[in-house]
């Protein structure tokens, strides 16, 4: 193999770039596929920071320790030596972003400072005001652009991936794609492709993320053979603005900087997370937060004025501190509700946020299709059964640095580069897209796509998030398959040829119901609660039976699943996990 | 208030001509524009019951943090997802972008902008993408100046209110020259500081501002545009005059 290593990129994230600076920085050629220009990728909308053990305020703070809290947050669910290069590589990625431009808060010192997070006792959560996400996303959508200027890296800006080409040897040889705007398919070989194309929290209808969150790509390729992990793992924000377009997210670090949690109890405020867990009071992790929260509302039915809602405060903490460090929720909350936090606590409730489980990787982002690596949110590695807060940024530029020079690794030792692949594989793969597309166009019968997405959204939101019981769970899988009949009878709302948006709703959405049935199946399967899956029917973690990743295969009747790949314990054994004492 | 009325400038194509076509969408407390055409797409009739396309538009975020959803609302250019229906005259008028040529309906293309920061260094060289050790400390007062540079969402609406914007003009637009400065600010950043000054003396550069001053009212991040164009214009007299002592 003499030629230049051809790499492609699905994906523009903080994970898609980190993956093709890395690539390119070891002189491989570069293509990045991304349905928004990169700068608009998701990435912007993470607010609260990102994870190092920089250990700077003083407080014994190591990378031994930002280990132990990962692993324990994550319920023990993750591999443990992932974690351990995740946490290590942890100081080197923040210096890299400070020397990139990240305008990260200072300290008096001028040092990069670090607030606290949840889950944690130790101040290690680097961060720009309340939109860390946007200054690190900008960070490598501005070295790209110094590529591009260099002709070294292509972007396909508005570009939807539509599928993966695959030779007879069951090798992933490169992807085709569709422009947004033209509707022309192509297809583009590669030697290896990398995708990064973030999490499927729209399946739920109502999120905290971008529109195009939607795991179409990842389950295109699972239904090409890529096996998944654990999708029951589906992370609840406990602080979202309730909203019917999108839950908007008021950050963990709200919480982090001194906001507290309440409701009116007996004609006063309750406290209810600093009495029920002392030791971390209102910033215990998500899925306990989110829980409690929802103990509180719906069970206990003690929501403001009667509402889904409860209070996170912020009224007492000095003003100052609040423009510096969380001016950008400040923003969103009077943008949107209409009130000052500053003034009057706001109004929150859980919703869904992040996708811990995604496509199975090996140590090195491998996917099961040789040829095929995946990175960041829609990989399934770091977070076990439920995300610390910061950790996700990291997981996310931490594994593109990981991808990019092993995609580089694994190309150089194939036998035939991405030039020898007939150009007839690559027809046959764009033919078979374009009819996709035809007979989309050609959808015509009684029922309203728009509609039964919404029903799906409902069904999952309502059966299949905080609380789960296997009785509606499966009712919910009936839904699905129902649904999915139904919408090979529906209508296309655009048959035109230019820039039609209504094509790619009708192919994510059919890949959606094949999604939506990993998540329930997966979490009917799991006999136990752990982490973000809480099933009152079996309340208790089961180590013996359970500490094993739910391995996802696809077939025509639906997901296929594996137990056997236990999850790999090396210095952290698994103890009860709480969070009302410190561990 | 029952339902909500919408007048959208449609066009089917960049080389078609644009026609208007009127809307009625079930209203609710609490929604934005994005929310209307997104009903929209869900039904797509016209006010009269005519069978017509979903109309097409860029959104991303919903939170006006990505700079998606740029777009002239009663008028005026911001983005559509923070315009709440509650607060706006009926019938609510949505039209693309003038500045940017339209691909369809209420979609633009903003590749210009994109280029523009190519044209002034719009990045910090580093040596590598692996791990040097720290970075060199920065004053916390400087970095809150910068981070207000650092939201910059190339939204476009900065450049929708310029007059000294448009498609016969090489002119950068605002956001570039508040980059250029933020660039500058940044200790790394600032070794390059000759190089952009030396972009922004040079063609569509910082001489194209006509201090009109429209950009800083429209930022939807209220980003101080005239504050770095002020202090470039500065910059650039002095490393003009240095130039020449050399």
């Amino acid at each position: 193999m003499s030629q230049k290593v051809k790499i492609i990129v699905v994906g523009g994230g903080l994970s898609g770039l980190m993956s093709a600076l890395k690539a390119a920085e070891k002189g491989a050629e570069v293509s990045i596929f991304s349905v928004v220009p990169v700068r608009r990728s998701h990435s912007v909308c993470a607010q609260g920071g990102i994870n190092a053990a920089l250990n700077t305020k003083g407080e014994g703070d190591s990378i031994d320790a930002h280990i132990y809290d990962t692993v324990y947050g994550g319920d023990f669910l993750a591999h443990q030596s992932v974690v351990k290069r995740l946490c290590s590589a942890a100081p080197g990625i923040i210096w890299m972003f400070d020397r990139m431009g990240v305008m990260f808060n200072r300290t008096k010192e001028g040092l990069l400072d670090l607030r606290l997070f949840g889950g944690v006792k130790k101040r290690r959560t680097c961060f720009s005001g309340a939109t860390t996400g946007q200054q690190l996303m900008y960070a490598l959508d501005e070295q790209i652009r110094r590529h591009e200027a260099q002709n070294l890296v292509k972007k396909y800006e508005n570009w939807e991936f539509a599928s993966l080409v695959i030779d007879n040897e069951g090798v992933c040889r490169g992807i085709t794609a569709i422009d947004r705007d033209t509707m022309e398919v192509a297809a583009f070989p590669a030697d290896a492709v990398i995708m990064c194309t973030g999490g499927f929290n729209h399946v739920f209808g109502t999120c905290t993320n971008s529109t195009h969150c939607t795991g179409y790509a990842a389950t295109e390729v699972y239904k090409r053979g890529a096996c998944f992990a654990n999708p029951e793992f589906v992370q609840f924000h406990p602080t979202a603005i309730p909203g019917t377009d999108k839950a908007r997210l008021i950050s963990e670090a709200a919480r982090g900087e001194g906001g507290r949690i309440w409701v009116i109890k007996d004609g006063k405020p309750w406290y209810f997370l600093e009495e029920w867990y002392p030791a971390y009071g209102n910033t215990v992790p998500r899925d306990i937060a989110a829980r409690a929260i929802w103990k509180v509302v719906k069970d206990m039915k003690l929501g403001i004025n009667g509402e889904d809602v409860v209070y996170l405060d912020l009224t007492h903490l000095d003003h100052e501190a609040l423009a510096e460090r969380l001016e950008g929720i400040l923003e969103i909350y009077e943008k949107f509700v209409g009130d000052d936090p500053r003034k009057v606590p706001m109004k929150v409730f859980p919703a869904v946020h992040y996708s811990m489980g995604g496509l199975w990787v090996d140590f090195n982002h491998h996917s099961s299709i040789p040829g095929l690596m995946a990175a960041g949110e829609c990989d399934y590695q770091y977070h076990g059964a439920n995300r610390l807060g910061a950790n996700s940024l990291l997981s996310a530029v931490h594994s593109g640095m990981v991808a990019g020079p092993a995609a580089i690794e694994y190309a150089k030792g194939l036998k035939k580069g991405a030039d020898a692949i007939p150009s007839s594989l690559l027809d046959e793969e764009k033919g078979r897209q374009e009819d996709i597309n035809k007979q989309n166009i050609a959808m015509d019968g009684p029922e309203n796509a728009h509609l039964l997405k919404k029903e799906l959204s409902k069904w999952l939101t309502e059966n299949a998030t905080i609380v789960r019981h296997n009785k509606t769970l499966k009712e919910t899988d009936d839904k699905i398959r129902e649904l999915a009949l139904r919408f090979e009878r529906s209508k296309i709302h655009d048959t035109g040829g230019f820039a039609n948006d209504e094509v790619f709703f009708m192919r994510t959405l059919r890949n959606q119901f094949d999604l939506a049935r990993m998540i329930v199946l997966g979490a009917i399967n799991r006999e136990e609660s752990r982490g973000s899956h809480y099933k009152p029917e079996t309340p208790n973690r089961d180590d013996e039976k359970w500490l094993c990743v739910t391995r996802t295969s696809y077939t025509p009747d639906g997901p296929k699943f594996d137990y056997s790949e236990k999850v790999e314990i090396l210095d952290i054994k698994p103890v009860a996990r709480r969070y009302d004492v410190a561990h | 208030m029952d339902e909500i009325r919408l007048k959208i400038k449609r066009q089917d194509g960049p080389n078609e001509l644009p026609y208007w076509e009127e809307f009625a969408v079930p209203y609710r407390a609490g929604m934005n524009v994005v929310m209307c055409l997104q009903a929209i797409a869900d039904n797509p009739v016209t006010s009269e019951m005519l069978p017509t396309t979903p109309v097409v538009w860029e959104c991303s975020c919903l939170e006006e943090v990505c700079g998606s959803c740029t777009m002239i609302v009663n008028g005026k250019v911001r983005q559509s997802c923070s315009a709440l229906i509650d607060q706006l005259n009926q019938p609510i008028t949505l039209e693309p972008m003038t500045k940017f040529p339209v691909v369809r309906d209420l979609r633009v293309d903003r590749t210009k902008m994109f280029e523009s920061l190519k044209k002034i260094g719009g990045w910090v060289t580093v040596d590598g993408y692996f791990d040097l050790g720290p970075g060199p400390r920065m004053a916390a007062d400087n970095q809150q100046k910068a981070y207000h540079f650092s939201r910059c969402m190339v939204c476009g609406c900065c450049c929708e209110a310029c007059p000294q914007y448009n498609n016969r003009s090489p002119f950068v637009g605002a956001f570039t020259i508040g980059q250029a400065f933020m660039f500058n600010m940044h200790p790394i950043g600032g070794l390059e500081k000759g190089k952009r000054i030396d972009a922004l003396m040079g063609v569509g550069g910082i001489a194209d501002c006509g201090n009109a001053q429209n950009c800083e009212k429209v930022c939807p991040k209220n980003i101080p545009l005239t504050e770095a164009i002020a202090r470039l214009g500065w910059d650039t007299t002095i490393h003009m005059i240095r130039k020449f002592f050399r």
